[in-house]
Formats: structure tokens, sequence, C-alpha cells
């Protein structure tokens, strides 16, 4: 099953969290443990070198994915393999050389990188706690490399990140994702907090280091214009599952799955000025309750009875697209081209 | 060192500080006192452990203003001929330092044990917690009173004269690490959910790590506003245990010994032997508590 070409895989992936209160107040109203699942059995590989992209509304648990990944969070079920290594499994050495190989870049620039901090010090960690190196002349160098290509100067590193703008704090958080060299970047949403224009800046300069140091990403994010530009593959997520995955031709040109259409409907676009639009309709089911059968049922304009009880399976299709719908199983629904 | 000069003089705090005359005063106050204090052995009249230079004749002389007193014995003098004001400088001395290395103990304490608390959660939280609330349902003075009471019998009275200065500054710092302990934790709370830990946390550094050198920069503002009010508090417990006699012996008195040892001439009408030490207390203690407060204002993002 080890494929060369495979860099990060996730199996049957599930994270719960204990959301109950307190017990005495469990005991004393006579309620049962309340248990969110925010992931709920996902799986999917990344090959070595491309962007995979989950998108999803908010509390779909992408961001539980990327947490999971990155290790901040233990999975309650599966499992995830690193170029072959299970995490869960890997020794604490191990580990220790596995996290070398891969780096986060979080959401909020002005909350990722520690106030008291320098920012020399800031982008050095990395390297000093991995030991990769300990020579103070030698790590000022690649600091200031490092800074050079995100695109600030060696000369930001002795100040403070409050001295930033937030799209040049999210250069700083890159250029300390990139310092232990690592083969895989898992990025949670790096744009959102951005402006517009600032968030392209960003997203070109990730393209540009992907392409020099041949780098991997798990890029977590809500914005489909974004995920567009930047990914190979996109996965769609709802409600703690992943309902359909595919090329990011494919998945914009024919989107499968209800949902994703529906997503796709939502992009503010030019040529739609006028017409008429499939919006979004209903809201996200509380995931302390998800509805039985397939998730999406309750919003799903083709839902019948089967996917009100039954859970739909993954379809793997010839490409290597993915789709979990009873309709897209039993053609139910009218295959789409985009405009 | 010139730039380190700069960015004091620079700062927002120097501005606040600069625009409050009385909390100029109160510095000034406690500066003067901390150098009595220090330089005491310099800047004293006399050495009023020197059992050779004190004349029992002098005892009870009253202050150098008035009609009986004399020129020497500027504040007069106590009951065993020692300047009044002599002793009042190496009193200060000890209070200081019990106030000062108490507040530093129980910050080490408190801090610790509210990181941990704060960091690793769980049942660790709620034990470490359990046991503050226990602390904080007993009054300061009765926890210093038995931590002193028990050290008393453990070491026997002829051993507790020479670490009487050590106990008690383990008493009064072990009544006050909780107040420390919850700020931390509370802050701890906040900050350990922030993205910076848990991105320190994809590089693998490890939990102490984190919690020294990642949040213990960024909690410790409302812990600098706590331990200067504390050094004040401190410095009264030190007294009121002294002036129950439990405190430092009166070979080496402390500012509240030399009230206690005032106060039994107090109605035979030699009132300088306590209201001096007296004084010394409240300007020292009052000063250092409008620092404090004028800190926490300062440093309160809210209030600026």
């Amino acid at each position: 099953m080890k494929n060369s070409n495979v860099l990060l895989e996730v199996r049957d992936v599930a994270r719960e969290f204990d959301v109950s209160k307190p017990w005495l107040n469990r005991v004393i109203e006579g309620q049962p443990k309340s248990i969110l699942k925010a992931v709920d059995g996902v799986s999917f590989t990344i090959n070595r070198g491309e962007t995979l992209s989950l998108v999803g509304e908010s509390g779909c648990g992408k961001s539980t994915i990327a947490r999971v990944v990155c290790g901040l969070y233990a999975p309650s079920r599966g499992s995830v393999v690193f170029d072959g290594v299970d995490m869960a499994k890997a020794s604490v050495n191990e580990q220790q050389q596995l996290r070398k190989r891969f780096q986060m870049i979080f959401q909020d620039p002005y909350a990722s990188l520690n106030p008291r901090w320098r920012v020399g010090k800031i982008i050095a960690e990395p390297l000093i706690s991995h030991g990769i190196m300990t020579d103070k002349v030698e790590i000022k160098k690649r600091v200031d490399q490092l800074l050079t290509q995100v695109g600030l100067s060696p000369l930001d590193q002795e100040k403070f990140p409050h001295e930033f703008s937030g799209g040049q704090r999210q250069r700083i958080s890159i250029a300390r994702a990139l310092s232990s060299n690592p083969e895989f970047l898992v990025c949670d949403e790096p744009t959102s907090a951005l402006d517009v224009s600032v968030q392209a800046q960003i997203l070109n300069l990730m393209k540009d280091l992907q392409r020099e140091f041949g780098l991997t990403y798990l890029f977590i994010s809500h914005n489909l214009a974004v995920v567009s530009h930047i990914s190979t593959r996109v996965g769609v997520m709802y409600l703690g599952r992943l309902v359909e995955m595919a090329d990011t031709k494919t998945i914009f040109n024919r989107p499968l799955h209800p949902y994703t259409q529906m997503l796709l409907s939502a992009i503010p676009d030019l040529k739609m000025t006028g017409k008429q639009r499939t919006p979004v309709a209903g809201e996200v089911p509380n995931p302390l309750n998800p509805p039985s059968g397939c998730t999406f049922h309750p919003r799903c304009p083709y839902a019948n009875d089967r996917c009100k009880s039954e859970a739909p399976k993954m379809i793997v299709a010839d490409d290597g697209s993915m789709v979990s719908c009873h309709a897209v199983e039993e053609k139910r629904i009218p295959i789409r081209l985009a405009a | 060192m010139n730039d380190t000069l700069k960015r004091i003089f620079d700062s927002d705090l120097w501005y606040s500080f600069k625009r409050h005359p009385l909390v100029i005063v109160a510095a000034i106050l406690s500066l003067i006192c901390i150098l009595g204090a220090v330089f005491a052995p310099i800047l004293a009249p006399h050495n009023p452990f020197d059992l050779k230079t004190l004349n029992l004749l002098d005892a009870f002389t009253p202050p150098a203003w008035t009609a009986a007193g004399k020129g020497q014995f500027f504040l007069g003098t106590d009951d065993q001929g020692r300047d009044v004001l002599s002793t009042i400088m190496y009193g200060s001395r000890v209070s200081l330092t019990v106030g000062i290395c108490a507040v530093a103990l129980s910050m080490v304490i408190g801090i610790t044990l509210g990181l941990i608390s704060g960091y690793v959660g769980g049942a660790l939280d709620s034990f470490i917690m359990r046991v503050a609330d226990v602390q904080l349902s007993f009054p300061a003075i009765l926890i210093a009173l038995l931590i002193d009471g028990v050290a008393r019998v453990v070491i026997g009275k002829d051993g507790h004269d020479e670490v009487a200065v050590y106990v008690l500054i383990f008493a009064i710092a072990a009544s006050g690490w909780v107040q420390y302990a919850r700020t931390v934790r509370g802050s701890t709370l906040v900050e350990r959910n922030k993205e910076y830990v848990q991105a320190a946390r994809v590089i693998g550094r490890k939990p102490l790590a984190i919690m020294f050198s990642h949040v213990l920069p960024n909690v410790m503002g409302p812990v600098f506003v706590l331990a200067t009010l504390h050094v004040g508090a401190a410095i009264i417990t030190e007294a009121t245990l002294s002036f129950l006699g439990v405190g430092v012996p009166p070979t080496q008195p402390s500012l509240g010994t030399l009230i206690r040892i005032g106060n039994d001439f107090l109605f035979s009408g030699e009132w300088w032997i306590t209201v001096f030490p007296g004084i010394m207390l409240v300007i020292l203690v009052l000063s250092i508590n409008i620092i404090g407060d004028w800190l926490r204002d300062a440093l309160n993002p809210k209030l600026r």
C-alpha cells in the first residue's frame, strides 16, 4: 500500500470533543454526556508537491483536520501516516524527526507570533528547537536569508511583531514555517484575516515557494476563489465528513455533489449578474445532533427517503475523484457544467 | 546601556510617571527608605547592635528638639540607650529584606503553580486550585502564625533565633502565593489557546519550555503590579508578627519589633520609641502602595 508518491495519508480520522457540562451539573440535571463529532471518518491522501485544499462552511471540521494532521489534537479514531510512518505509533525520537518535516501556518497573524519575542528569535525557534543550528552567526545568516525569501528586510529581525502589518506578519509566519526546511506545510486559512490585495501577495508568495522548494500544502480555506487559485485538488467537507474530492478543474467545472454545486453557485461572478442563482439554503445543522442518514439531506433538493435513513458511502471514480451521495450514485442529479 | 535608558525615557510608563506628582513623591520617599536601609551601616549615627557603644545612662532620652533631648540622638533613645534613628534604619533593613524576599518566594511558588495549573489543566489544575481555595479561606496572618509556631517547636528555642528571618520569609511567602497562582493561571488559560503557543507545539517544543519561554513573558504584567502591592502587605504582615512577638528576635529588631518594644513605654510618656518606627512603617508601606496602585492603572490598557 506504500506509495512513494504519497506524502501524507489520512485514514478514517475522527475527532470528538467532550462538550458536556461539569460532572455535578450532569448528575443533578440528569443529562448524558454530550460529544461533538468535529471530524467523523475522513480519509484522503496528499501527493508530493501538490496542494490539497479543504473547503466548507464554518464548523465543518476543516481546521480540526489541520490540527490533527499537525499533531495538535490526537485523533479519536483512525491514523495519520506521514511518508509511510504512522504518527501515533512513531517513537518520540521518530516524532521529533518528523516534526522537522512539517510546519503549520496559522489563520490569525496577530495571534500566531509571540508579542514579546523579536522577529529574529521567532523565526529561529524551529532551528534551535530541532537543533539544526547552534552557532549564532549561522542562525542569523539563515534568518537573514529567510526574511529575504519572504520579501522582508534582514534588518526586520530586530523588531517586534507589533511593528508589522497583517500581511508582513503572515510573511514572518511563513519564514518561521520554512526555517527548518520542511516538505509539508499545513495552512489553516492563512489569508482569511488579510485584505484582498494582500491575500493575493501571500498566495503568490506561497506558490513561488512551493515551486522553489517543492513544498506540499494542505490548504484550509472557506474562500473558493483562493482555493481555485492555489490548489491541485479540492476536498469539500460538510459537518465533519468529506462529501466530494476531485481535481480543482473537475470540481469547479463539473461539481457532482449537491452541496458542492450550492457552494459554487454562491461565488460572486460578473457573468451571473442579474441571473437567478441557487442560494445555499438552510443552515448547518447542530453538529451535536447531526441529521440521520446523509447529514446534508435537510438542505438537499434531491433528498429522498434513502438519504434520510442511510449514510452514503464514498464512490471513487476512475480519475480518482470521490463523491459520497446517493443521488449521484443513482444518477438522479442532472450534471451541471459550470457556465 | 544607553539604549535601554532611552527606551525607558521614551516609554508610556515614564510619561505617565511624570504626570503623577503623588507617585513621584512616593517613589522618592521609598527610594530614601530603601537607600537608608541598604546603607545603614554607613549612614546610621550608631550601630545599635554593637553593645560596646551603648550606654544605659542614655536610655529614654527624648528627641533632640525637646528640652531634655541630646543632639547626638536626633529621635531619642529606647530603653537600652539605643539611638532610635539608627534602630529604625537597621530595622527597616530587616523589614524590607523580609518583605522583598517573601514576595519573591511567593512569586516563584505562585507563578510556577499557576503556569502548570493553567497550561496542563485537568485534574492537576483542579487539585492546585482547590488547595488555593482552602488556603484563601484562612487569614494570611493565621497561616504565618501556624508555620512560625510549628517551626519553633521543630527547631527549638535556641536554634530558632538564628533562622527566625528565614522562617518568617517562608511563612509570609506560603500565605501569599495563592494570589499569584490565580492571576497567572487566569492569564495562562487565555494565552495557551493563542496560536503562537500552538505554533510552538507544532515546532515540537516541550511543555515546560513553552510555559516558561512563551507563556510566562506574556502573563507577567499583572504579576508585577501584584508584587509591588504585595511588598507593602508583606512588610505589614512581618510587622504584625513581630509585634505579636513571633517574628524576628529583639537582638535584630525589625520595625514591628521596635513598635512592640516601644509600646511598653507608651503610657509612661516615652512616646518616641514607638511613634517613630510607626511613622516610618506607614511612610514605607504607603509609598509602596501608591506606586503599586499607579502601576496597576498605568499598565491597564483600558484606562489609558
